[in-house]
């Protein structure tokens, strides 16, 4: 979302004077590491679960279908316009649960701090991090931390697993799509990774582009809610959109072929990415999913998206098609086309 | 958005090609020099416009395509050492050395940094007065004025711990081997836009005349290259061979004088070996002599480094315009973007790239 609030979170509980920074000590499973826990994360995360204090959580779950993942989080930099390693550590656990239909509930997270981090840092992504919780539903019930040598870490490291459970009968995988099924994106692409090469690099534009970083757990239990057909979801992280069609089409040995007319860029992302020399079909994304649904279904599905703040910039970009040998193929502004594949390793800005 | 959607205009773009259609009355073979150029034309299928008698064939304008592989070797030996932070743009350190890549020596702990701009490099030499700071100034004359301001920045602000690799290269010479190779089939030429923005184009000007041969000033959007092809076509087929510019909204006659200035203050010409081509006189630049001490060259022992180049790859063939791509063996099967043969696989501006990104077979 662009409108993002600039939370106030209270001072953290840890006194600066005494520890301003995180320690070796604090890893050490000793009395700092107590105190880490009970005055950051179980002060945070509050919930019965962590209050349990037992080695793991216990929870009912009333589902036949449940889904698990798993998900590690390594940026630099930790905080950045629109997010930071916390929200998104929440954010992408969560998005990959509502991807395979789940509605999420428990969230594990292991963190890996370097010696010296911030407390106040710390606290920061903590309190983050229980903000998207709250918002996408889901509760943190168990945690670890290490710590390692400054300079064996970049800062701090997460990596958060979650459960989510199944309600519903649809088979929603690459497998399920079928040939005509029409692909919705669910609004503009590429803010997150030109977010993100913008702080690292210092290049400053007229406004700050923001990360699109979001929980989309909410609109996925809506379509689902709704009972609407759907064969397939996929989330736009690292590799993009382009990516993310490849291992679709791979995956169910169908092809694709969208029209990259109405693949919405803000202009401001575009006019980075020109200037880089870098295609925004292949730029990450963290709040933003395609949809594979039956043509029948197809005005429906985008019309509960765009009721929705993650999805108002929905739209229909391309369809499925029998499979050949190449997997996907976009249509470009002139008319022609070209063929949409994987890239070998990431995208670098040109020379000239 | 302005300045690109209006190139990419459907409409204008069929309106062009229609053009190129009716004047076109005979076969002709059009190179694009720049390695952006190529890009596009495959990227947006524009090869496919054209009417049959038209063939283009893709240039040497690809700044890490033609560095030479001794300079990638001496490259990775001074990024290898403990004493350096290396610094370079980021498609070379992905390209192939005789025994490995820049990456590859990342890998194995060296300290390898890839900057937007080399005065990114010279911030980082402050930033590190313990370390020496090598920054791969590579490229056509496109770089060289940004890479003349790093050197002269670096002197005038007495920053010793920062030094250039130079391996600059320019177009008219290349342009000239070309057309002087027996080999050639190229009958017109686009010259690279972004090139004549610095330099201007009256140094092509003896060379269309000298070998009869059409040489357009061409930008990089759609249009831009239709209209490019058109103009080169027009002057074919009424037997004329002149320098005309196409991108009159960035390239003018003269150039840009600033950028020429601080490429002339560190910069003199030298014979150059293109990597693929061989040496040619005149092509390249070398630091003046004023500039010695920021010449990593001269900084580093670099004796006994090897080099060795694949013998399956055609690049050599491909960079004159005398092979496609598709002509080579090794394409799509030995040679991959994640395992190149040859560095026109791994350069964003590389032929074999383009083709095997939006054009396989």
């Amino acid at each position: 979302m662009t409108n993002k609030k600039e939370y106030n979170f209270p001072s953290c509980p840890i006194p600066i004077s005494d520890y301003p920074r995180v320690l070796l000590a604090h890893g050490s499973g000793g009395t700092l590491t107590n105190q880490l826990i009970d005055k950051i994360f179980r002060s945070v995360f509050n919930n019965d679960y962590l209050n349990q204090s037992h080695d793991g959580a216990i929870a009912q779950i009333s589902a036949n279908k449940i889904a698990m993942t798993t998900d590690s989080y390594v940026i630099h930099p930790i905080f950045f316009p629109g997010g930071d390693i916390g929200s998104l550590a929440i954010h992408g656990t969560v998005n990959d649960l509502a991807m395979c239909g789940a509605r999420p509930l428990y969230l594990t997270v292991g963190f890996i701090l370097e010696e010296g981090l911030a407390m106040e840092d710390l606290w920061r992504v903590a309190n983050s991090m229980q903000r998207a919780a709250e918002e996408a539903g889901v509760q943190i019930v168990s945690g670890d931390t290490k710590v390692v040598d400054k300079g064996k870490a970049d800062g701090i490291f997460i990596n958060t697993s979650g459960v989510g459970v199944i309600e519903h009968d649809q088979s929603i995988c690459p497998q399920s799509i079928k040939e005509g099924d029409c692909i919705i994106l669910s609004g503009d692409i590429a803010r997150h990774g030109m977010a993100i090469m913008a702080v690292r690099e210092s290049l400053s534009f007229e406004n700050t582009i923001e990360s699109d970083s979001a929980s989309l757990s909410d609109l996925v239990l809506k379509l689902i809610k709704s009972k609407v057909t759907i064969h397939c979801m996929r989330d736009l992280t690292r590799g993009g959109l382009a990516t993310a069609l490849v291992e679709i089409a791979k995956a169910s040995s169908m092809a694709i072929e969208i029209d990259e007319n109405v693949i919405s860029v803000r202009e401001d992302v575009r006019g980075v990415c020109e200037i880089l020399g870098i295609d925004p079909l292949y730029v990450a994304n963290e709040g933003r999913f395609i949809c594979f649904v039956p043509e029948s279904e197809a005005k429906e599905v985008l019309a509960i998206m765009k009721a929705s703040p993650l999805g108002n910039d929905a739209s229909i970009i391309g369809h499925v098609v029998k499979g050949k040998k190449t997997l996907v193929i976009a249509k470009n502004q002139i008319g022609t086309t070209r063929i949409v594949d994987m890239l070998s390793s990431e995208q670098l800005p040109r020379i000239c | 958005m302005k300045f690109v959607d209006e190139y990419r205009n459907k409409e204008s773009v069929q309106k062009i090609a229609q053009a190129i259609k009716e004047i076109t009355k005979h076969p002709w073979t059009i190179m694009e020099i720049c390695g952006g150029q190529t890009h596009s034309i495959i990227r947006f299928g524009l090869d496919e416009l054209l009417p049959k008698e038209i063939t283009l064939v893709h240039g040497p304008g690809c700044p890490v395509c033609v560095t030479p592989l001794e300079s990638i070797d001496r490259a990775i030996a001074i990024a290898a050492r403990e004493d350096v932070i290396f610094c370079s743009f980021g498609d070379m350190i992905r390209v192939p050395g005789s025994q490995k890549d820049l990456l590859g020596v990342k890998a194995e702990g060296a300290d390898i940094r890839i900057v937007y701009s080399p005065m990114d490099a010279l911030e980082i030499a402050k930033k590190n007065p313990s370390k020496k700071v090598v920054f791969f100034a590579i490229g056509f004359e496109t770089t060289a004025p940004g890479n003349a301001m790093a050197a002269y920045m670096a002197k005038k602000q007495g920053i010793d711990n920062f030094s250039l690799l130079v391996s600059h290269v320019l177009v008219p010479p290349a342009i000239e081997t070309i057309l002087s190779s027996k080999q050639n089939k190229v009958q017109g030429f686009l010259a690279a836009g972004h090139v004549c923005t610095i330099m201007g184009y009256e140094e092509y000007e003896p060379i269309a005349k000298k070998y009869k041969t059409p040489i357009v000033v061409t930008g990089f959007e759609p249009f831009d290259i239709l209209q490019g092809v058109h103009m080169c076509i027009k002057q074919l087929e009424e037997n004329r061979y002149e320098v005309e510019n196409s991108y009159a909204r960035c390239v003018h006659r003269e150039g840009n004088n600033k950028a020429m200035e601080i490429i002339k203050e560190v910069f003199e010409v030298s014979s150059r070996k293109w990597r693929g081509i061989g040496i040619i006189p005149q092509s390249g630049l070398i630091l003046r002599k004023d500039y010695f001490q920021f010449d990593a060259e001269r900084i580093f022992d670099l004796e006994n480094i090897k080099t060795c180049e694949p013998e399956e790859c055609i690049s050599a063939l491909v960079l004159q315009g005398i092979k496609n791509p598709h002509e080579c063996a090794a394409f799509g099967k030995q040679c991959r973007p994640d395992h190149p043969l040859g560095a026109p696989m791994v350069s964003s501006e590389g032929a074999c790239n383009a083709y095997y990104r939006y054009k396989r077979r």
